[in-house]
C-alpha cells in the first residue's frame, strides 16, 4: 500500500460489491414477481439484469428484491417500482430491453414509464 | 454482481450449533437451484445475539433468520432466494410486523435499538476473511490519515482527547499510556495486545478477533505509530481457534497488502504483528505475568513499578492494551476525539461492550453507551429473565468484580459508579441471576476459579484465598459460626492489600460484595443452616407434603438413589398410600421435583 488513492480504489470497488447489505428501508424498492408465474414467464434475467445495471450505475439507495405473485399472472413477469411517498408503479410483459428507461427515466429522474406500465397495456 | 447475500453467522457461538453445516448446505442448495451466480454465501463474525443462533440474514430484504438448521437451507433457497417468499417460520419473531404483515429492520428490535456499536461495528456485518470488506467500510483509512497527515504527537493527543480508558478493566487512560511509553527514549519499543480475555463470561475480545480482526491489525500499526515502535505481537489464548485461525488470515492479508511491513503508505514507517499463544492462565491477563510469558517464560506476574510503559517486553518501553480498546482507535482517528468525547458520561467516554449470560433472555454480546443503566441493559435489552423469576442480582467484572443488587439498578454503568457500589467494569462480562440464586454459593464459584488461578508466586493469594474458599464451604455447608465470618472478612482486607498482582488485589472483591449487599444470606446459613435461595444441597431437605400425594409413584422410579419408598399413609381423598423420601439416602438432585405433578415434593 503505497498510498491513499490506492486504498480509496480498494474501497470503491468493494463497496460496489456490498451495496446489497446496506441498511436503508426509506430508499426505492423494486420488486420483481418471482412466483412460479413469473419465474416460467422469465423473470430471473429480469431481476437480475435490475442488479446489474443498477450496481453498473453506481446508483445506491435502490433495493432491487423479489416478490410473490400478485395475481396477474397474464401479465408477468410483472415489475413494481415503489418510490417513498408515491404511488407504486406496476410494469408488465418486462423485457430486458425496458429495463434500461426504467432505470434512467423512473429510478433516477422521477418519471415513470408511462407506456410500459399496466394501465396502457393493451392485447 | 450478486442480486442477493447470505450472511451466515462464523462466530464461536453459531459454529458450535453447527453454523459451519448450514454455510455448505446453503452453498450445496444454491448449486442446485442454479443461483451460483445471482447468490453469494458471507461467513461472518458473531452478530450478538447468540441466544438465537445459528443466525442466517437475508439481503437486500435484511431477513433475520433465527436458529436455523442445515436441513432449513434447501427452504431458504428453494421459497426465498428463488420465488421471494420470506420463509416465516424462521424469522426472529420481534422482525415481524403484525400490523402490516411485513418484515421491520433489526435496528428497530430492542435487542438493537438502544446499541451503539463502534466497537463491534463490523462485527457479523463483513466477512473477517477478506480484507477488501474491511476497507469498504472505511477500514484502514484511519492508519493511513495517521501517516499522512498526523504527526505521532497528535495521534496521542487525540487518543488523549476523546477520553478512552482501558477496556480490559482498570479503566487507565489509554493516551496517557500511550504518552509515556512515547516519552521513554528506547532504540527498541513495542505494542502488545491482551487477547487473553479470562473472565468467565465474557467474550467480546474473541468476538472481535473473529469477526473484525483487521480493525485490531490497524489500531495497533496506529499505536506504533504513535509511541515509536515496530513491532507489535498479539497475546491470544489457545482456546480460541477460530479467533487465532483468522488473525492470522487478517495478518496474512494486510502484509500481502502493504499495510504491514515496510514503508507503509511510502511514509518511511515499518511495522509488524506476531500472534502469541497463551495456554489460558487467568494471570497471565494481568500485563506483567502477561509480558513474561510472551518473553517465553513461566506467566508471572512482577512488581509495578518500573511500569511496561518505561521496562517492558524485553526490558523496552510497552504499550499493552485490549482487544475491546484498540477496537474504538480507527474509529476515534477518523471522526475525532470530540465525536468519541460526546457520547457516555462525564469521566467514562465512549460505549462498552457487555457479555450478557446467566439468567437472561437474550444471551449474547451488546455494545451500549457508558451511562446506560443496568435496568436498561437487563430488562430492555435483554429481554428481561426468563420463566417469570425475579433479577436478584448481576454480576460484573468477573472473579475480580461484585454484584449488583435489585436495589441498584438504576444505577447508571461506568467506570466510577461500578466502583462506587463495590462492583468494577472489568472485562465487561455481565451475568444475570434470578431469585434462585444463592449469594455465599456465588462468591464460592468465584473463589473455586481464583484458587485454581492464583499463580502461586505470593503467599496472599496462594494461602489466602485457599483459607477464604474453605470458609465459604463451611458456611455453605452449614458448619460455621459468626466467628468464622469474622475470619472471612479478616482475610478479605489481608489479601486485598498485601498480594503481588490484580488477580491475588481483587480475589475478595466476589466475597466483599455479597456480604456488603446479602450480608442476611451468610447469616442465615451460618445461624439458621437455611439456604434461602435453595441452591446449597448440604443445607436442603427433600420431603414429600403428605396430604398432596395421590401415590401415583412418579418421585419413586425417577429417583437415581432408590431413596423414596411408599407409606402406610393415605391422605384424604386420595385413593393411594402417599410416599416419603428417606434423607439419609438422598442426594438431593432434585429430579423427584421435576416429576411430580402435583408440587408434593419441598426442598427447604
Amino acid at each position: 500500500m503505497k498510498s491513499l488513492a490506492e486504498l480509496k480504489a480498494i474501497k470503491e470497488k468493494a463497496q460496489a460489491q456490498m451495496t446489497a447489505r446496506e441498511n436503508n428501508d426509506d430508499g426505492i424498492r423494486v420488486l420483481v414477481g418471482m412466483a412460479t408465474c413469473g419465474i416460467a414467464a422469465g423473470a430471473r434475467p429480469i431481476l437480475n439484469k435490475f442488479v446489474d445495471e443498477i450496481a453498473k450505475r453506481n446508483i445506491h439507495n435502490v433495493k432491487v428484491t423479489q416478490t410473490g405473485c400478485i395475481g396477474i399472472c397474464q401479465y408477468e413477469p410483472v415489475v413494481e417500482v415503489v418510490v417513498p411517498g408515491q404511488e407504486k408503479v406496476t410494469y408488465v410483459k418486462m423485457t430486458e430491453d425496458k429495463i434500461d428507461r426504467i432505470i434512467t427515466e423512473h429510478i433516477v429522474n422521477g418519471k415513470p414509464v408511462t407506456e410500459f406500465t399496466i394501465g396502457s397495456y393493451k392485447d | 454482481m450478486y442480486r442477493s447475500q447470505v450472511l451466515i453467522c462464523g462466530g464461536t457461538g453459531c459454529t458450535s450449533s453447527s453454523s459451519e453445516k448450514i454455510i455448505n448446505a446453503m452453498q450445496v442448495a444454491i448449486d442446485n437451484a442454479g443461483l451460483n451466480e445471482e447468490v453469494k454465501v458471507v461467513k461472518t463474525g458473531c452478530f450478538g445475539l447468540c441466544a438465537l443462533g445459528p443466525i442466517v440474514i437475508v439481503y437486500p430484504e435484511g431477513c433475520f433468520y433465527s436458529r436455523v438448521t442445515p436441513e432449513d437451507a434447501e427452504e431458504i433457497v428453494n421459497e426465498h432466494l428463488l420465488k421471494g417468499r420470506i420463509v416465516k417460520r424462521l424469522i426472529y419473531d420481534e422482525t415481524i410486523d403484525n400490523a402490516n404483515d411485513t418484515i421491520k429492520s433489526l435496528n428497530e428490535t430492542p435487542f438493537y435499538k438502544s446499541q451503539k456499536r463502534i466497537a463491534l461495528r463490523n462485527c457479523g456485518v463483513i466477512n473477517p476473511e477478506n480484507i477488501d470488506e474491511y476497507i469498504a467500510n472505511d477500514g484502514y483509512a484511519a492508519l493511513g490519515k495517521a501517516l499522512t497527515e498526523m504527526t505521532p504527537a497528535e495521534v496521542i493527543q487525540t487518543v488523549l482527547d476523546s477520553g478512552l480508558r482501558g477496556r480490559g478493566g482498570a479503566g487507565f487512560p489509554t493516551g496517557l499510556k500511550w504518552k509515556f511509553a512515547a516519552g521513554n527514549d528506547a532504540d527498541q519499543k513495542y505494542v502488545c495486545c491482551n487477547a487473553d480475555e479470562g473472565d468467565p463470561g465474557a467474550f467480546m475480545d474473541r468476538s472481535i478477533l473473529e469477526g473484525d480482526p483487521h480493525a485490531l491489525i490497524e489500531a495497533m500499526a496506529i499505536a506504533g505509530y504513535a509511541i515509536g515502535a515496530n513491532q507489535g505481537y498479539i497475546y491470544v489464548r489457545a482456546e480460541y481457534p477460530i479467533a487465532v485461525n483468522r488473525l492470522k488470515i487478517a495478518l496474512k492479508q494486510a502484509r500481502e497488502y502493504g499495510l504491514l511491513g515496510k514503508n507503509i503508505f511510502d511514509t518511511g514507517f515499518d511495522f509488524d504483528l506476531d500472534v502469541r499463544l497463551g495456554a489460558g492462565a487467568f494471570v497471565c491477563g494481568e500485563e506483567t505475568a502477561l509480558m513474561t510469558s510472551i518473553e517465553g517464560k513461566r506467566g508471572e506476574p512482577r512488581p509495578r513499578p518500573p511500569f511496561p510503559a518505561v521496562k517492558g517486553l524485553f526490558g523496552k518501553p510497552t504499550i499493552l492494551n485490549n482487544v475491546e480498546t484498540y477496537a474504538n482507535i480507527a474509529q476515534i482517528i477518523l471522526n475525532g476525539a470530540e465525536w468519541f468525547a460526546s457520547m457516555g458520561t462525564e469521566k467514562s467516554k465512549g460505549t462498552k461492550v457487555f457479555a450478557l449470560g446467566g439468567n437472561i433472555k437474550h444471551t449474547g454480546l451488546v455494545e451500549v453507551p457508558m451511562g446506560t443503566t443496568l435496568r436498561q441493559i437487563v430488562e430492555e435489552i435483554g429481554g428481561g429473565i426468563p420463566s417469570g423469576k425475579k433479577f436478584k442480582a448481576a454480576q460484573t467484572g468477573g472473579p475480580s468484580g461484585g454484584c449488583i443488587p435489585a436495589s441498584l439498578m438504576d444505577v447508571e454503568i461506568d467506570y466510577d459508579n461500578l466502583l462506587a457500589i463495590g462492583s468494577m467494569m472489568g472485562s465487561g462480562g455481565l451475568i444475570v441471576m434470578d431469585e434462585d440464586t444463592c449469594m455465599v454459593d456465588i462468591a464460592k464459584f468465584f473463589l473455586e476459579f481464583t484458587v485454581d488461578e492464583s499463580c502461586g508466586k505470593c503467599t496472599p493469594c496462594r494461602v489466602g484465598t485457599r483459607r477464604m474458599l474453605e470458609l465459604l464451604t463451611k458456611i455453605t455447608d452449614g458448619k460455621a459460626d459468626m466467628e468464622d465470618l469474622e475470619k472471612l472478612e479478616a482475610l478479605c482486607d489481608y489479601i486485598k492489600e498485601n498480594s503481588l498482582c490484580g488477580l491475588g488485589q481483587t480475589a475478595p472483591n466476589p466475597v466483599i460484595s455479597t456480604l456488603r449487599y446479602f450480608r442476611d444470606e451468610y447469616i442465615a446459613h451460618i445461624q439458621d443452616k437455611k439456604c434461602p435461595a435453595g441452591a446449597c444441597k448440604n443445607l436442603l431437605n427433600f420431603s414429600v407434603v403428605k396430604d398432596s400425594c395421590f401415590g401415583c409413584g412418579m418421585c419413586a422410579r425417577s429417583c437415581p438413589a432408590d431413596a423414596i419408598f411408599v407409606t402406610d399413609y393415605v391422605a384424604p381423598g386420595k385413593k393411594k398410600p402417599a410416599y416419603e423420601i428417606d434423607t439419609a439416602k438422598c442426594i438431593k438432585c432434585g429430579a423427584c421435583i421435576g416429576t411430580c405433578k402435583f408440587n408434593a415434593i419441598i426442598k427447604k
